[in-house]
């Protein structure tokens, strides 16, 4: 995902399609819609991240959590007819500076999540996925919230901590 | 910024990331995670969740034409629609559901004003603005509620809440907020239940509006 950021590089692009783009479509195809319907929203999602790809941001978001956010954005806009209301992005510094400390801390943290996930019992990591996939409402949510999320927040909190102190800087 | 005491309930922030969340509930939530860096990053968090799911899906094989007819379209110009930006008070979200305007004023009596920014049979979220000292008029609401400040401050019987603050509110739960000394009060408030309008009874009649 940087090599398809900085060096917009299409073979690096093409690998994460192999990825993504079965997986995206599982994701689509489970909200109810036609195969055809379903390679549609793949397209568009991967080449929104390809147009976005400057707005990635290693220190606080992996690859997956990313595209997963926009296919999420997309889904929810195609269901209605309005725009789903989305934060302000935080402005990135153009620096080439970025913590690998940083990046490597969520990367362990993002492990650890998935471990925590794997030793779910099956009717857990059912209702996880039914959650996570948009069908469970916010009430329904309730029992999810039981999975560890403490340190991430912390770890993902001291990258936007990061970015506001060097936004100060530049001003 | 950092003041912020009041956040979004964890459900509703796991509800927003998975596209679930109504849209009205999905203004309040991406409005405050505008201003706040701690529900900020527990929607990061929850996205992470979510993109391990999303690795964790069996693959679909997807066509042969996809593939080659999404690395042609790579190269094509791109219109990028600027998204909507902070004006005074109003984070992007709130400009976005204004529609980059001011928002339409109408009043409530006693100088204070609302602007609905959405009402359907799935709920509503509006604007309300109330002078410093006034009472928020009475809004009997069914269902959920959230209010968050975006200007000035308010108190009620659960506390006191200030800029970037959420007060989450279920039916039972009978309050009467007064907004604070200072600047005006200006929330950004959504039910889940659509507003119900007394525009039929003489206002003279119904000291506290129903709304
Ligand atoms: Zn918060």
């Amino acid at each position: 995902m940087i090599a398809v950021r900085d060096q917009r590089d299409k073979t690096a692009f093409a690998q994460l399609f192999d990825f993504y783009a079965p997986r995206l479509k599982a994701m689509a195809v489970r909200t109810g819609m036609r195969s055809d319907e379903a390679e549609d929203i793949v397209q568009e999602v991967l080449l929104t991240a390809w147009r976005k790809a400057a707005q990635f941001d290693p220190e606080r978001a992996q690859v997956s959590s990313w595209i997963y956010q926009i296919a999420r954005n997309r889904q929810v806009d195609l269901v209605r007819k309005e725009r789903r209301p989305v934060p302000e992005e935080l402005k990135l510094p153009d620096a080439d500076d970025e913590d690998a400390n940083q990046v490597l801390g969520l990367e362990q943290e993002t492990s650890q999540l998935k471990a925590a996930l794997s030793t779910l019992s099956e009717d857990q990591r059912i209702v996880v996925e039914k959650a996570y996939l948009g069908e469970l409402s916010h009430s329904e949510i309730r029992d999810v919230t039981g999975l560890p999320l403490g340190t991430i927040k912390s770890r993902i909190r001291l990258g936007l901590e990061r970015l506001r102190h060097e936004l100060k800087e530049l001003r | 910024m950092s003041d912020i005491k009041h956040h979004i309930p964890e459900n509703l922030i796991a509800a927003y990331a998975s596209g679930a969340l109504g849209h009205h509930f999905a203004l309040v939530v991406a409005t405050h995670v505008s201003m706040c860096t701690q529900c900020r990053a527990a929607l990061a968090a929850h996205e992470t969740i979510g993109g391990l799911v999303l690795e964790d899906l069996d693959a679909q094989p997807v066509s042969m034409g996809v593939k080659s007819n999404l690395m042609a379209q790579l190269d094509a110009p791109i219109e990028v629609e600027p998204a909507p930006k902070r004006m005074g008070a109003y984070p992007g979200p709130v400009m976005g559901a204004l529609g980059g305007d001011v928002p339409k004023w109408r009043s409530l009596g006693f100088g204070s004003k609302q602007s609905i920014l959405h009402n359907d049979a799935t709920g509503s979220v509006r604007l309300l603005f109330i002078p410093p000292g006034q009472a928020m008029p009475d809004h009997g609401h069914n269902g959920l509620e959230l209010t968050l400040v975006l200007q000035g401050s308010f108190h009620d019987e659960d506390g006191a809440f200030g800029v970037g603050d959420v007060e989450v509110a279920d039916e039972d739960v009978e309050h009467t907020p007064i907004a604070g000394n200072g600047p005006p009060c200006i929330c950004l408030a959504a039910t889940d239940a659509p507003l119900r309008f007394s525009g039929l009874v003489p206002r003279i009649l119904q000291p506290l509006f129903r709304i």
